[in-house]
């Protein structure tokens, strides 16, 4: 589903990425883990699209096809989501109306009708549900005032109505009491399906504990070191990232 | 980011939809400015002597006074004797007694612009006075409106028709010595709106007007005096757009509002004149406009709900006098400039009287190389005990080369007064556009998401109608505005 080939990804002349090799198969759950500043969050901006980064040499191969020439929104609509580290307010616009913008934005693009407004409540009723949020919370304006815990599991109730196809997860975790920190997890475990991937991105080992990873990866200064399967994030978190350092 | 940058050129360099020409024979005087001319004009309208004394007394006073220089907009000197001061379809002595009677050029124009006056008069109940240049050539609901005993009809007919009323109010509430842009509106105003609501009556139906510059070289004066007497109600909606050319216009309305005992006026305004060519800045109307209303009477309401979104120059402040005990001033407006526009727009807020209230709701949206200004005051005066005052005042960037600026005067005589002040200022982030972007929502819906989102609490003070209009009218002001 996702082929990241030698990809070498610079910041304002600062060489960040330098040289990815990752692919992620339909079904599969892969997690990232790095320090701060590995380039953990890069990689995910860089597949959603972001464009202050620069592909220096290297491709992303979505479904076959390189996507290095898309859009942010082409690759939304075609099924890429990124939940973000810091997700953003937009003030004065309606929960409800957006992620209704959104849906419907994307059901138009594959061809289906779009949902009125009482089928989108129908719907975002179920999701609301599986991420323990109220219904109030549609009502607000789009993350504005909203508490880092329900940012995020705000940014879960979007993957879970939008329905992609792969699932970048910025450090979804981060910033979360284990109650929540929990309620994420049972939001990725229902999305979860044969035909999605998720790759998670992460600080720490905990929130793997209430996923099955099915492969992990460490980046240390823009590379991948090591790669492995859950237990290696269990060495990690007992010997810390030094344990991989040169 | 680069792509962004696009799609802020694109959508700021978005041409004016509504530029075009009318070709209907025009009645014109031709250009220039002394006693003369405003005698002829106040004789083409038949007026009484004492209509006419005034506006010489306006012209005179006029004279002795000097353009404003103190706004944050910048244009080129205005030749005053270059301007034609009267201008009046041809087929007016005729005097259209239906739609059918309106020549059909003009028909197409309006359905040009979307406002169709077959369509309106079976649409909800609006009765729409037209004025396409200076004359009044459609009327409609006139009927419906005088069995509930509400007078609305074009200025001139109201100087016929209701002189005692006129005389008793003109000029009222905005002196000929206001400023000098209303002196010379009150020296060679054409026509306009009057309304005149009977004690206790509710209008039983949005009044509107639709304005319309279409004569080359004429200067546009209109004149609207509304009159809400004790206990009634009344919502006026005025909207406009102007055909494009390579000349400046000048426009210099007036509008007086009075509202008696417990009466209640809600003007609403969606301006959007050419605002000039999007990449020389060529051509465009100027706009400077004298809007003031008078809360006479105890626990009174005046509401101004503006959105303007053309004009190269925007000079307006609709302001309130809260003279009454308990009456109410409000003033909701969203004011764009994109490409070379320039708006300096706000209110004034006088209090004198006990208990009064008022509230300022503005919005800024700046884009391409557009100047936005907001300049408001409010003003407690010594005896209006228990005043409020609660002022917003948000401006929002769109791209790097426009700018926003807030000049907040406030004057307070009176220690029990309370005042609350909040101002922001904020640009379309790369951050939203990027994060709509990876919903799937593309950069021109999610531009017009975020502005919408901006102005939502002025557009919610609009008539419906009205509100649908601004959205739209506003994702066709900013479309291509961001890359």
């Amino acid at each position: 589903m996702l082929e990241i080939k030698d990809l070498h990804v610079k910041v304002e002349d600062k060489d960040i990425l330098k040289g990815i090799n990752l692919t992620v198969h339909p079904g599969e759950l892969h997690a990232i883990m790095g320090r701060n500043g590995s380039g953990k969050s890069t990689l995910a901006n860089v597949i959603a699209g972001q464009e202050s980064y620069e592909i220096t040499s290297g491709d992303i191969l979505y479904n076959g096809t390189s996507i290095i020439s898309e859009s942010p929104e082409e690759r939304a609509l075609a099924g890429i989501f990124m939940s973000f580290q810091y997700p953003v307010i937009i003030p004065g616009v309606n929960n409800t109306y957006f992620l209704k913008a959104a849906l419907n934005a994307i059901r138009k693009h594959q061809g289906k009708t779009e949902l009125d407004a009482v089928e989108f409540l129908k719907l975002i009723r179920k999701k609301l549900a599986v991420v323990e949020m109220d219904e109030k919370y549609l009502h607000r304006a789009v993350n504005d005032g909203f508490s880092g815990g329900e940012k995020k599991k705000n940014e879960i109730l979007q993957m879970l109505t939008l329905e992609p196809a792969l699932a970048i997860l910025d450090e979804t975790d981060s910033g979360l009491d284990i109650d929540a920190l929990k309620i994420v997890a049972a939001g990725v475990n229902n999305y979860r399906r044969d035909d999605r991937a998720i790759v998670i991105i992460t600080h720490y080992q905990r929130i793997l504990k209430y996923l099955e990873a099915d492969y992990v990866h460490v980046l240390i200064n823009g590379k991948i070191a090591k790669s492995g399967g859950e237990n290696l994030a269990e060495q990690l978190e007992e010997k810390g990232y030094s344990w991989l350092d040169n | 980011m680069k792509t962004q940058n696009k799609t802020i050129e694109k959508v700021t360099s978005q041409d004016y939809q509504y530029g075009f020409v009318t070709d209907i024979e025009q009645d014109t005087i031709p250009p220039g400015l002394n006693e003369d001319v405003i005698r002829l004009i106040s004789n083409k309208k038949n007026e009484p002597d004492w209509l006419t004394n005034w506006r010489l007394k306006a012209y005179n006073n006029w004279l002795k006074m000097n353009e404003p220089d103190w706004a944050k907009v910048d244009y080129p000197k205005i030749d005053y004797q270059s301007i034609s001061y009267y201008s009046a379809p041809k087929d007016k002595s005729d005097g259209p007694k239906s739609l059918d009677e309106v020549d059909p050029e003009l028909v197409k124009t309006y359905e040009k612009l979307g406002i169709p006056l077959e369509e309106q008069k079976m649409l909800a109940g609006v009765a729409v006075d037209a004025v396409f240049d200076s004359v009044s050539v459609a009327t409609t609901f006139k009927e419906d409106l005088g069995k509930a005993g509400v007078i609305f009809s074009s200025f001139s007919e109201a100087v016929q028709d209701y002189p005692d009323l006129v005389k008793k109010y003109l000029g009222s509430v905005v002196p000929y010595t206001d400023n000098y842009f209303a002196a010379l509106n009150s020296a060679v105003f054409s026509d306009g709106s009057f309304v005149y609501i009977p004690k206790g009556v509710r209008c039983p139906m949005e009044l509107s007007t639709y304005f319309r510059i279409n004569a080359m070289n004429t200067g546009q004066f209109e004149r609207t005096l509304i009159i809400a007497d004790e206990g009634s109600h009344v919502s006026y909606l005025e909207g406009c757009t102007a055909p494009m050319r390579d000349e400046n216009q000048l426009h210099a309305a007036v509008v007086e509002l009075v509202a008696h005992k417990d009466a209640e006026i809600k003007y609403s305004t969606v301006q959007n004149w050419y605002p000039g060519n999007p990449e020389t800045g060529k051509g465009g109307v100027y706009n400077f406009v004298t809007k003031r209303g008078i809360c006479e009477g105890s626990n009174s309401k005046i509401s101004w709900t503006q959105v303007e979104t053309g004009s190269a120059i925007t000079w307006k402040y609709p302001s309130c006098i809260l003279k009454g005990d308990d009456s109410v001033g409000e003033f909701y407006s969203v004011a764009v400039a994109n490409n070379f526009q320039q708006a300096d727009t706000g209110t004034k807020m006088i209090h004198s009287g006990k208990n009064t209230r008022s509230t300022i709701i503005s919005k800024g949206i700046s884009a391409g190389k557009g100047q936005n200004t907001y300049r408001g005051q409010v003003k407690i005066m010594k005896n209006a005990e228990n005043a409020r005052n609660y002022s917003q005042c948000d401006s929002i960037l769109i791209g790097d080369q426009c700018s926003a600026h807030t000049f907040p005067y406030i004057d307070v005589r009176n220690p029990s007064a309370q005042m609350e002040h909040e101002a922001s200022t904020s640009t379309i982030g790369e951050d939203q556009l990027f994060y709509c972007n990876q919903r799937g929502i593309s950069t021109e819906d999610a531009v017009s998401l975020i502005v919408n989102g901006f102005c939502k609490e002025v557009f919610r003070e609009l008539p419906m109608e009205f509100a649908v209009e601004a959205q739209k009218l506003m994702e066709v002001t900013l479309e291509g505005s961001v890359g």
